[in-house]
């Protein structure tokens, strides 16, 4: 297993970074939405170390102030893994606005997490 | 150089399965504490094993189990084992069981740089730790493969994961979908070289076999055949069929065969128990009726016996026998005697032989019938079914159970030799046929062969009669083999001949006494005429004498007168 350590840059997994506005189901995405970004890792591993700056690096480019990003250690929440369907490590879960989108890697390519998060529809506005 | 003995920690530990064959296959089990492959196409029962081992593990060996499945949902396994008896919802309240489903799908999940799959490991090693888990079942981990593209993490990642469960000690079942050419898909018996066993779901002639193989089983001897299962409701059983070995004991007490003058021909006692008995014959030569009597002296004896037959329903069967004098479904509903009917094309053979054993194991009866063994080569070419008789000969003969197989002979063949190539491996051998002669059909029983006792050679006609069947002693005289009316009607021309015989004698003894008679008549008359002649012999002598005696007289008279007196001497 990996060293148990707290996940980086956050005191404990699940503190709100932001909120803003109420996610609305079914509804196409707006600027109004509020985000809510689940990132599951195990331990303090470049790979999860790395995944959460280039997330957060995107969040506060293009999300600044509605947005909140959730971490989970599954070393400590081991329990966790199954509600979620976690393979692979680490993941970045969009639980809103739905639908729910998943991401697993480093989040290395920037540009392909924007796509993946429905980000670029606001990028160009 | 003496060696040291070996360890126990050095030898390799099995974990039973508790599927009914598997376990005597591997010799013990799977190997404890690593992982196996069973591999398969698709429906061949690879989930089923999986789970079967883990609910095994669980209610037998006290072994909780964890399944990980990427397929099915825990729901539709649940259902799918509920069908073969197993609560799994009870044992998963009960914590003996977990199952947890791995959903993957390639258009949900967005890959973007490095990854693991340590999120599988803590899912895993999760459920592990909560049950206490000796047990995991990963079925199909190769699911995995269409899920996420990275193959090369994937791959890493899969073996890390192996050896992972190996360091936990955890015995494991991972399923493998069979691939072009190699055992998986995804080549996973690289990853996984302990043991892999393949299941094969083999069509031929439109039947269906079923089939497993230990392919491998490293530091362990294995049985190497292709072994044949079954899923049936009592779940996974495998039937190590050619695991049977031939130190089987003999018994040497006999069982009558239910027809006395048969008994007679085999050296006075019948059939040795536990042998296995051909009888072979061409149609309608009543082979069938012949294998009633042996059942109906079963059953009578207060032991089991079991009616496998492939041609007539238990109904007909019990119909037909009655006929004859035997009442077989008096034995039925006692439960001594059982029937199995079947087609032989409604299952490959394999399929039989399973169906047999299981049967047989069930209702342990100590003669089993088959009526007939060659009509089984429907099921399957002639070199499979020798193959399974051979095999239910060695199987019934290790259970000290009575074989009685019907062999149908085709019309025209030679008949000392049966289609399966049965006749080397049988005991006794009865042979049945019929001779045509003299406008009729007649039935002819003979002992081809009886290992271990001194049987008759004679051939015996053989009688279907109201009370059963009959064995006459055929006609060998001069005139050949005769039976039937021919034998009747030479019985009859030899009574008369010998009464013919008897009637010259007396006729000779009457004359002989004729002549005696006249014979003596004839001395009688003889000595008659003899008599009459002894009798004038003297009646002339005694006259001559007195004749003589008168002339003396005359003549002494005279001398007086002459008297000359002293000159006659007197």
């Amino acid at each position: 297993m990996k060293t148990q350590t707290r996940p980086p840059a956050k005191k404990s997994g699940g503190k709100k970074m932001s909120v803003a506005g109420n996610g609305k189901p079914g509804a196409k995405i707006t600027a109004a939405d509020s985000w809510n970004l689940r990132l599951y890792v195990a331990g303090q591993t470049p790979k999860s170390l790395a995944a959460f700056s280039n997330l957060k690096r995107l969040c506060e480019e293009h999300l600044a102030g509605r947005y909140q990003i959730e971490i989970i250690d599954l070393v400590k929440q081991p329990h966790l893994a199954q509600g979620d369907q976690i393979v692979a490590l680490p993941t970045l879960v969009r639980k809103l606005p739905e639908p729910i989108k998943r991401i697993i890697g480093d989040l290395s390519n920037l540009e392909r997490v924007k796509i993946g998060l429905d980000l670029q529809l606001f990028i160009q506005k | 150089m003496r060696h040291a003995p070996i360890a126990s920690s050095d030898v390799l530990k099995k974990i039973p399965t508790g599927i009914a064959g598997l376990d005597e296959i591997t010799g013990g089990g799977l190997p404890a504490g690593r992982p196996t492959l069973v591999c398969g196409s698709a429906g061949c029962g690879k989930s089923l094993l999986g789970v079967e081992f883990l609910i095994r593990g669980a209610l037998e060996f006290s072994e909780p189990g964890v399944l990980m499945t990427f397929e099915e949902s825990a729901d539709d396994i649940k259902k799918n084992v509920a069908s073969l008896g197993f609560n799994v919802t009870e044992l998963v309240a009960k914590k003996k069981l977990i199952i947890d489903q791995v959903r993957v799908e390639r258009n949900e999940i967005e890959e973007n740089g490095e990854y693991d799959l340590e999120g599988l490991f803590i899912r895993l090693g999760h459920a592990i730790d909560s049950l206490k888990a000796r047990r995991v079942v990963l079925d199909t981990i190769e699911t995995l493969f269409s899920g996420l593209s990275n193959q090369a993490i994937l791959r890493s990642e899969l073996r890390r994961l192996f050896g992972w469960l190996k360091e936990r000690g955890m015995t494991t079942i991972i399923t493998g979908e069979r691939g072009d050419g190699t055992l998986t898909r995804q080549g996973l018996e690289e990853y996984v070289s302990d043991c892999v066993i393949l299941l094969d779901h083999r069509v031929n002639g439109q039947i269906s076999t079923r089939r497993l193989r230990v392919v491998k089983y490293r530091g362990s001897t294995h049985g190497t055949n292709e072994y044949p299962f079954l899923i049936d409701e009592k779940g996974f059983s495998v039937l190590p069929i050619t695991v049977t070995s031939m130190d089987y004991k003999v018994s040497s007490e006999r069982v009558p065969s239910g027809i006395p003058a048969l008994d007679e021909m085999l050296g006075g006692k019948g059939f040795y128990r536990g042998s296995a008995i051909l009888l072979s014959g061409t149609a309608g030569t009543g082979k069938t009726s012949m294998a009633a009597h042996l059942a109906e002296a079963t059953c009578r004896r207060g032991e089991r016996c079991m009616f496998f037959s492939f041609e007539e329903s238990p109904a007909q069967i019990m119909r037909n026998m009655r006929e004859i004098g035997l009442d077989l479904q008096k034995h039925v509903r006692k439960g001594f005697l059982q029937f199995q009917s079947a087609r032989p094309t409604v299952h490959g053979l394999e399929m039989h032989l399973v169906r047999m054993h299981k049967m047989i194991a069930q209702f342990n009866p100590s003669t089993v019938l088959v009526d007939p063994v060659s009509n089984l080569q429907k099921a399957g070419s002639l070199d499979d079914s020798t193959n399974m008789l051979i095999r239910l000969v060695d199987f019934l003969r290790q259970k000290n159970i009575t074989a009685f197989l019907i062999s149908l002979s085709s019309g025209g063949k030679f008949l000392e030799a049966t289609d399966e190539g049965l006749s080397s491996m049988v005991d006794t051998w009865l042979l049945l046929r019929d001779i045509e002669a003299g406008g009729e059909r007649n039935r002819l029983l003979y002992v081809l062969k009886a290992r271990g006792m001194a049987h008759s050679n004679q051939v015996r006609e053989f009688l279907i009669t109201a009370k059963g069947i009959q064995l006459v002693g055929a006609y060998l005289g001069s005139a050949g083999v005769l039976t039937g009316s021919a034998r009747l009607s030479q019985e009859a021309r030899e009574l008369a001949e010998r009464q013919a015989a008897t009637d010259e004698l007396k006729r000779k003894q009457l004359a002989l006494n004729h002549r005696q008679k006249s014979i003596e008549a004839q001395i009688a008359a003889l000595r008659a005429g003899w008599q009459l002649e002894q009798e004038e012999f003297a009646r002339i002598l005694a006259g001559t004498k007195q004749r003589e005696h008168q002339t003396e007289l005359e003549r002494a008279a005279m001398a007086k007168s002459r008297r000359v007196g002293n000159l006659i001497q007197k």
